[in-house]
């Protein structure tokens, strides 16, 4: 299989000052990922929620766990070249007798936003939450899909 | 309490006392426990299982939740980024109270379960009015 590399790794414009030092790792990371595992290879922003981004011919698709968060809390926009999700996630609040014994979950405010590496048609964007996965497609615009080219 | 942000949290890699059948990831979900006099509540983000694929067992004084995440087709897909790992969920609760079995309710939505485990009658608090003689 064939990889496309971009020289323009999708970057994290959240103003995180380990930015630059998390794109060296990743880049590290994926020069020694052809030896190591597949498992290496992850990229991680240090920003919530982890997203993973894929493409095909027609577009991207980016995809998060987003469990306990509402579709009204959530907040996607985009425009040519990036992609903005943010939102929030409240946890109900329960009986006040309650003991705690265990609170690993977290609520909260999120924003992330990430650039794609071409040209998308923002009006054609779809976004999906389902059992907690949010599924967001992203069609390319027409300038950016490739075209079979004929040899004669 | 919301108005902070989130923090990224790493998926924590579940260790199985035994090796499974099935390759793959496994994670803990992140879980709430509390306690009220009637019950134990249990909340578990587990994003990607569907009431099908969940299995609750309890089992002597052990719960076990075990969540099956299909690995979705994405066809001709190229991953470009990927920042997390789809997998499995599995943990397991030792619980030190009587639970009725009978009664126990779980619900899953939005990719969280929220399991009740209501307690046996007799343990509940109760209340000893002495009465003056």
């Amino acid at each position: 299989m064939i990889y496309r590399r971009f020289i323009d790794f999708p970057k994290m414009e959240t103003g995180n000052p380990f930015a630059d030092l998390e794109r060296m790792k990743h880049h590290m990371d994926r020069l020694l990922g052809n030896l190591s595992e597949k498992r290496s290879r992850r990229a991680g922003s240090g920003v919530f929620p982890p997203l993973n981004l894929s493409e095909d011919k027609d577009g991207y698709f980016v995809r998060a766990e987003l469990p306990g968060v509402n579709v009204e809390d959530l907040d996607i926009q985009a425009t040519v070249n990036t992609l903005s999700i943010s939102g929030q996630r409240t946890l109900p609040v329960e009986d006040e007798n309650a003991k705690y014994h265990r609170r690993e979950r977290e609520a909260g405010r999120f924003s992330r936003m990430i650039n794609l590496p071409d040209a998308v048609n923002a009006d054609a964007i779809e976004a999906r939450l389902v059992n907690g996965l949010l599924t967001v497609k992203i069609p390319k615009s027409d300038m950016a899909k490739p075209r079979q080219i004929k040899v004669n | 309490m919301s108005n902070n942000d989130i923090q990224v949290k790493e998926k924590q890699e579940a260790v199985a006392s035994a090796e499974l059948t099935k390759p793959g990831p496994v994670f803990t979900p992140a879980v709430d426990i509390f306690e009220t006099d009637m019950e134990i509540v249990l909340l578990a983000d587990m994003p990607g299982v569907t009431p099908d694929s969940l299995d609750i067992d309890l089992r002597e004084n052990t719960l076990t939740l075990s969540g099956e995440v299909e690995q979705a087709d994405h066809g001709e897909e190229i991953e470009i980024l990927t920042e997390y790992e789809v997998g499995k969920f599995y943990r397991q609760f030792s619980l030190s109270e009587v639970i009725n079995q009978e009664k126990i309710d779980a619900k899953l939505y939005n990719g969280v379960l929220r399991l009740s485990l209501p307690k046996v009658e007799k343990i509940k608090p109760r209340k000893i009015t002495v009465s003056a003689s």
